[in-house]
């Protein structure tokens, strides 16, 4: 099943790393370099999931997951966080923000990929 | 994981993204100390190291990741306001961000890391932060961190169990909907495991009427035979973890099952539609046709950012080259047009004067790619100004103006020895010691200054220092020490000055540990003239020196023009030459046999023959009606050229003339001209230079008198 993913993440790195994993499986990704580009191209798509970062500049991933649960079609989108981040208090954010899933860097590309079949399908 | 060479590729950019990290960090830690910062800064700082630490933990770089882990956690410390930087914690943050760099480069070299230097510098971090106990905890973090998502926890060391049979009881809160988790998905992923039996409680559906759309009614049982640990099953539940009343329950092996309760196995859940928020749904028959505009849409907005495509730098210098052969192509192509006797105005010609200027466009545009701001260059320089100062113990402040100023990429490359050679002088010799600033009056801090600029076709780069100046009596002194010069010899400051470019010369009283390491001044003048530069000096006793770079903006192309000398057909670059002029009776002057001034408007210029210069003839009888070349470089300085003829003005490309060839004074490269002719690319400065001892360092004495 191909599955759209939209990918937000400030480094170039990650974006490459998240696609290279993604895309041999049969993903379709979209990316984005920031919260508030990920939200200008959220609005020219409709990912099946979206995997976001935390520590971003312009927009934060908790301001993302925000804008993007304030969308009404968005409002079940699954979002997987990707952050090195493991601080529980930063995962009780995200999830109150709406986070629907959180894995921490470095990701395993196979793991990557069934969380994502896990929250997407 | 997929085939290697993606995974290279990724790794080759990610350190490319470190040095932008690098950059913006170095950036906003002089914002920092500078206190021109706003609140953003710090949080610049802090995402550069984190980010270097997340693409280098994908890598397995853990040295780099141990490091920036710790840098982050003290930048993260000033972020939340919990740590003050002040001056000393930042100049320790400078030291860290260039330990990182440090880290970067050897981890992206496969090299040792200086763990040493680093634990050093991760003790006076970890010291900032106070007794918080910060260190053991998140050296806990980062072995915790690569566990990552354990989905299947263990399963390889275990010997196989017998099929085990669970009990799932999982009734989700209306808040695992609101984080967009869903019930089928988990269903399903149990059903991977295993045989499942489903069960549906729906009993807690209520009326219609009281049936609020987003409240949680549906409870599921699970019966699953499945060779698993529970714990894999926990992971299945994961991220619904805290968000639904969750049993997980083994039933006894020989016990058979029960509860009779399958009689509503996975396929038949239609229920579940109608639970979720039905916006999730409605986009499920979209995707596959939103790929397409999926990417247009994307493309809009990111153009307004910063769109980057990275080219390979081999493809760029072969696409120079081909430029490179297009404009001799294109001047062979005139030059046979005209003497095929075509009318200039003719369609023909019109259309070759087009090309001509579509020829210069394209080459403007390719040597665009390869300007780079020599901003990178100037960081780095900054790191040498901390070290250097640091290891002579002076207090110096690197000011750097121009950092947007662009340069081929290979200059800056080239750049970076030389300069750092100067930086390094600069600061040992150039400055004074902080006693002798305070004793002369000066502020106790010394100021080194770096500029670039664009300059007539050039690039200027300028190294200059407020220290004590040179003091010319040592150099001499020293250089009739070592035999340079004799001991009665009578030279101007000038020259004096130039002295320092001699081999294996060093002023240092004694070889410190920074320069006097038997890299001389004529190692950075070598490398400076081997990439078409010239470097020259000025020095104010007591107020400073400056060096004063002028480098060519691109390597590869030149407006020139060509003149026969002797018979010979040269080339001299456009941009030096200011006027032309003819020798008649008025404007000739000769203030002694051999040296002859021109006048032009009032001012006396030295003349050279440059047949004589060259070596081709000897010196004529007569210069009356010659057409001479009024030059000046960079640094001022004028003089005037004699030639036989001027033939044209026109684009050529530089031929380096590489090591086999003698480095001949005066000539600066060769070109292949239109008409398949080698020339040669003269220097003039380099001319004027070589000149100078005999003839012209009488001028300046003569200016004086007369005017």
């Amino acid at each position: 099943m191909s599955l759209n993913i939209l990918a937000v993440d400030d480094s170039r790195t990650m974006r490459d790393m998240i696609r290279l994993a993604l895309e041999p499986a049969g993903f379709t990704v979209t990316t984005a370099d920031d919260g508030v580009h990920g939200v200008e191209v959220l609005s020219g798509i409709a990912p099946d999931a979206i995997i976001t970062d935390i520590n971003m500049p312009r927009m934060d991933g908790f301001g993302f997951i925000d804008a993007v649960r304030g969308q009404h079609k968005h409002r079940a989108t699954p979002i997987l966080v990707l952050t090195t981040e493991a601080a529980p208090e930063l995962k009780a954010r995200a999830r109150t923000a709406g986070a629907t899933g959180w894995i921490v860097k470095p990701f395993d590309p196979a793991k990557l990929i069934k969380a994502l079949q896990m929250v997407a399908g | 994981m997929s085939a290697p060479d993606p995974m290279a590729e990724i790794r080759a950019s990610f350190f490319i993204e470190c040095e932008e990290l690098l950059e913006a960090l170095q950036d906003g830690l002089e914002a920092m100390a500078e206190d021109t910062g706003d609140l953003e800064t710090i949080n610049v700082v802090f995402r550069a190291v984190h980010s270097i630490k997340g693409g280098a933990g994908a890598f397995g770089l853990e040295g780099l990741v141990r490091f920036a882990h710790r840098y982050e956690t003290v930048l993260d410390a000033v972020r939340s306001n919990t740590l003050v930087a002040d001056g000393d914690a930042i100049k320790l943050f400078f030291r860290a961000a260039d330990h990182l760099s440090d880290l970067v480069r050897e981890s992206r070299d496969d090299g040792i890391l200086p763990e040493a230097e680093g634990d050093a510098i991760l003790t006076e971090l970890d010291a900032l932060l106070g007794d918080h106990g910060v260190e053991e905890e998140d050296e806990a973090e980062i072995e915790f961190q690569p566990l990552g998502l354990s989905l299947d926890l263990g399963l390889a060391d275990l010997p196989p169990p017998a099929p085990a049979r669970f009990t799932i009881n999982f009734a989700p809160e209306p808040e695992m909907y609101e984080t967009g988790n869903e019930p089928y998905m988990i269903l399903r992923a149990l059903a991977e495991l295993g045989s499942c039996e489903v069960t549906c409680l729906t009993d807690k559906i209520p009326q219609l009427n009281e049936f609020a759309p987003e409240a949680s009614y549906l409870k599921w049982t699970v019966v699953l035979t499945a060779d698993v640990q529970e714990a894999e099953i926990v992971s299945i539940f994961e991220f619904v973890d805290g968000l639904c009343a969750l049993t997980i329950a083994p039933i006894q092996s020989d016990a058979p099952a029960t509860q009779e309760v399958s009689n509503d196995p996975l396929p038949d859940l239609p229920v579940l539609p109608e639970l979720t928020p039905p916006p999730a749904r409605a986009a499920e028959p979209a995707p596959p046709q939103t790929p397409a505009p999926a990417t247009k849409a994307k493309a809009t907005p990111q153009s307004a950012a910063k769109s980057v495509v990275r080219v390979d730098l081999d493809r760029i210098e072969r696409l120079v080259n081909l430029v490179g052969e297009l404009v001799i192509n294109q001047a062979m192509l005139s030059q046979s047009l005209e003497s095929s006797g075509l009318s200039p105005h003719s369609d023909a010609m019109n259309g070759l004067e087009e090309f001509q200027r579509l020829t210069r466009d394209i080459q403007d545009s390719v040597m665009m790619i390869r300007a780079q701001p020599v901003k990178s260059l100037f960081q780095r320089m900054s790191r040498i100004v901390r070290e250097c100062s640091a290891a002579v113990r002076k207090d110096v402040r690197l000011v750097t103006e121009g950092d947007t100023t662009e340069v081929d990429k290979t200059v800056i490359e080239r750049l970076s020895d030389p300069l750092t050679h100067m930086i390094r002088n600069a600061v040992d010799h150039g400055l004074e010691s902080t006693q002798n600033r305070l004793a002369a009056g000066k502020p106790e801090q010394g100021v080194v200054k770096l500029t670039a600029a664009h300059r007539s076709g050039r690039v200027i780069i300028e190294v200059s220092d407020d220290g004590g100046g040179i003091n010319r009596e040592k150099v001499k002194q020293i250089a009739t020490e070592k035999g340079l010069i004799a001991a009665d010899a009578s030279l101007t400051d000038t020259e004096i000055d130039n002295l320092l470019f001699l081999p294996g010369f060093s002023t240092a009283s004694e070889v410190s540990d920074l320069s006097g390491r038997g890299v001389g001044m004529d190692v950075v003048r070598n490398a400076i003239q081997a990439l078409g530069g010239r470097i020259t000096i000025t020095s104010t006793p007591g107020e400073g020196t400056t060096f004063f770079i002028s480098l060519p903006l691109t390597l590869a192309v030149l407006d020139g023009m060509v003149v026969q000398v002797a018979g010979e057909t040269m080339v001299l670059p456009l941009n030096l030459v200011i006027e032309t002029l003819t020798i008649d009776h008025s404007n000739l002057e000769q203030t002694r046999p051999g040296l002859n001034v021109v006048r032009v408007r009032g001012e006396f210029v030295s003349l050279f023959d440059l047949g004589v210069e060259l070596g081709y003839r000897s010196a004529q009888d007569s210069y009356l009606d010659a057409v001479v070349l009024l030059i000046a470089d960079e640094a001022g300085s004028r003089a005037a050229l004699i030639v036989d003829e001027i033939q044209d003005q026109r684009q050529v490309v530089i031929k380096g003339l590489d090591e086999s060839f003698y480095r001949a004074p005066g000539i600066a490269a060769a070109t292949i001209l239109g008409d398949g002719q080698i020339a040669l690319i003269l220097d003039p400065s380099d001319i004027i230079a070589q000149a100078q001892g005999s003839t012209l360092a009488i001028a300046p004495n003569l200016m004086e008198l007369t005017s």
